[in-house]
């Protein structure tokens, strides 16, 4: 891969984000790239498989298609994939198919900021998901990304190819085992959606208490694609800052980020999303709902109108129900064309005191009302989420509230 | 003792003094209705009643069934028995309309299922309010208002804003809220019904009416002497 120059890559190293707080890679070890490897989902040691399920991965089900990374490597790749679908580690994919090398750093820039240029370097390996044109996948691929070592960098490349006219739903889970609390985690996903193809993307994160958490996402996509992106923080967490973009290149493109974050005291979290309206007719919807119980909670969303009937919304909302974080939403347009129909909401506040008493009249407690309040806040707008996910949503929220 | 006794209740809202010195009581088993010209404080009253916090009791007293409620939390007045149709219920977004029937019937002492008897089987998997109208929004509120069944109903112009096709079905179901029916073997309650019109006492009758003016009780007695009264002559006052 010499596309890109070694001293280039070095001097990115040292370059900090756009966004969020800096993270010094200093402080971490290499993550292992020897891991145990599992023949068999459901022989998952129960801690971890308690973990995945929290995440929305399951292994009691033989036909769902699984890969799961403990740190650095590959550690269970389901042998039996459904017919359309190519699933393998990404150097895997890159040995074993020459043409995957213009999907490899490709839609992302290594040298974007020091965790893609730290991928990069190591030459990171991560999933490979290939879904041949014209195939529409009828059970969810899950992929499965778990920190296991404390103090430890996880970095990871992965590429997702969904062919024309094809579809895949898709569900990633990422977790930290109980004793790698201070680790971090680094996922480079390049995603490329083809002509009328779709993909719907889901993303659960459960990380622990000082867990850092960098993910650089790219979707490029084609004439008619479509992407959906769910991304759902409901666990406490050290630092997440995650701005995934989505370039619209081919005409009538659509594509909707839904982010959906809980910040807990002591958590620092700055998510959003980017579109780029490239081509006639696309559209996007970028909508975030957040809570902050005391932690910091930034909702970005930014639009790019680059092409004659673009139309896009974007909506940033977050709720405060604990005072000691601060609450930022930030919406941005820009257009490059007159015929473009761009707009956004933002909303930073409490819950109205109008509508808990009104709930209390029926006989919620105040502490009932609100729960049921900031759950059909939380999910109200964003269709369709995974069923358990709402179980989820309920679980957190009703743990939040206790810890109040 | 009577089921609701209110002394010299001061209240403000806004910031400003809305009730001025309230003094009234209602009886159990008693239906009353409340008559006053537009702002005069009716909804104030019932809002101090059930504990919203937007009025603020400066001075006097709110007993019920004997318990001073005047300070209460909201819910705890609730689960004494106090049920509340408002005037104009907030928006509840993403919170769906069946939910909140589960949950109030589970709190209360009324029951689920019966959201075909208010016409409102379409509406359970709505966000609450969202988009009803006026008519709509009244019957989701009695049909709530049958999940909790309260020992003592207010209503806030229950009639208004609905059509005349649909005041037959209100009518009946502030009846049966009211008085009980056979058909779920509920008994008969007490009731505060705000009306301007006088129309929902067609369906429902009323034994007292009370004329607030300028945030006070300025005559109680009998309900169709009262309402013949003001519709000959008017309240005496503009719009305030
Ligand atoms: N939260 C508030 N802030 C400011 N003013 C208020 C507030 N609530 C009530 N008011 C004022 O208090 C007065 C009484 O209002 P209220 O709603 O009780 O009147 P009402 O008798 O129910 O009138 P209507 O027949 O029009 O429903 C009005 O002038 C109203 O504008
Ligand atoms: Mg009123």
């Amino acid at each position: 891969m010499s596309k890109y120059d070694q001293k280039d890559i070095e001097k990115a190293l040292d370059k900090k984000a756009a966004y969020g707080s800096d993270i010094d890679l200093g402080r971490y070890e290499e993550g292992d790239y020897e891991v145990e490897q599992i023949e068999k989902l459901e022989d998952t040691p129960d801690d971890l498989q308690k973990k995945m399920i929290n995440v929305g991965v399951t292994s009691d089900d033989d036909n769902k298609d699984t890969i799961l990374f403990i740190d650095n490597a590959m550690s269970h790749c389901s042998s039996k994939a459904q017919e359309g679908l190519i699933m393998m580690s990404t150097r895997q994919a890159v040995e074993q198919y020459p043409w995957v090398k213009d999907y490899y750093w490709n839609t992302m820039d290594p040298t974007k900021d020091k965790y893609t240029a730290k991928t990069y370097q190591e030459d990171s390996d991560g999933y490979f998901v290939y879904v041949k044109p014209g195939y529409h996948l009828k059970m969810p691929v899950q992929t499965c990304m778990m920190l296991s070592k404390n103090k430890s960098i996880q970095n990871l490349h992965n590429i997702i190819i969904v062919g024309d006219d094809a579809s895949c739903d898709m569900v990633t889970g990422c977790t930290t085992v109980h004793h790698a609390n201070d680790a971090l985690h680094v996922g480079v996903s390049e995603m490329y959606i083809g002509k009328n193809a779709s993909l719907s993307f889901t993303m659960i994160h459960s990380w622990s208490e000082q867990t850092a958490v960098r993910p650089r996402t790219n979707v490029v996509m084609d004439q008619g694609a479509n992407y959906v992106n769910n991304y759902v923080v409901l666990d406490p967490v050290g630092n997440i800052q995650s701005f995934p973009s989505a370039y619209l290149n081919g005409e009538g493109a659509k594509c909707s980020f839904n982010t959906m974050c809980i910040a807990h005291e002591n958590s620092n979290i700055d998510t959003g999303g980017c579109a780029y309206l490239n081509a006639p007719k696309t559209g996007a919807e970028l909508v975030s709902r957040n809570i902050s119980y005391g932690g910091r909670m930034v909702a970005r969303g930014r639009l790019i109108g680059n092409a004659p009937g673009a139309k896009a919304h974007l909506e940033c909302k977050s709720i405060i129900l604990k005072d000691g974080g601060i609450t930022e939403a930030i919406p941005e347009l820009e257009a490059s064309c007159a015929d473009v129909e761009m707009t956004h909401e933002a909303a930073v506040g409490k819950i109205a005191q109008e509508q808990i008493e009104y709930l209390m009249t029926r006989g919620l407690t105040e502490d009932e009302a609100v729960s049921m309040i900031v759950r059909g806040f939380l999910v109200g707008g964003i269709s369709g989420l995974p069923d358990n996910l709402q179980k989820e949503i309920d679980l957190a929220i009703d743990k939040a509230n206790e810890g109040d | 003792m009577s089921l609701l006794e209110i002394k010299d209740l001061h209240v403000e809202a806004g910031g400003r003094e809305i009730l001025k010195g309230v003094t009234m009581s209602l009886e159990e088993g008693e239906t009353c209705v409340l008559f006053g010209p537009n702002g005069s404080g009716k909804s104030t009253l019932l809002s101090a009643i059930m504990g919203y916090g937007q009025t603020k009791v400066t001075s006097g007293s709110i007993t019920f069934k004997g318990v001073d409620i005047t300070y209460m939390p909201i819910d705890q007045r609730a689960k004494l028995g106090i049920g509340m149709m408002m005037q104009r219920p907030p928006n509840v977004i993403g919170v769906k309309l069946g939910t909140l029937v589960e949950v109030t019937a589970k709190n209360g002492k009324g029951k689920t299922g019966r959201e075909k008897e208010f016409n409102m089987q379409d509406f359970l998997n709505r966000d609450i309010n969202v988009g009803f109208s006026g008519g709509e929004i009244k019957r989701s509120e009695l049909m709530q208002l049958c999940a909790q069944s309260p020992d003592f109903v207010m209503l806030d112009e229950p009639e208004s804003g609905v059509d005349l096709e649909n005041i037959g079905l209100i009518g009946k179901k502030v009846h049966e809220l009211i008085y009980g029916s056979e058909a779920d073997g509920s008994k008969s309650v007490s009731a505060f019904v705000i009306t301007h019109t006088g129309q929902i006492m067609d369906y429902i009758g009323a034994h007292k009416a009370f004329v607030l003016i300028h945030g006070k009780i300025v005559r109680d007695g009998k309900p169709e002497e009262i309402l013949e009264d003001i519709k000959n002559n008017g309240y005496g006052v503009g719009d305030e």
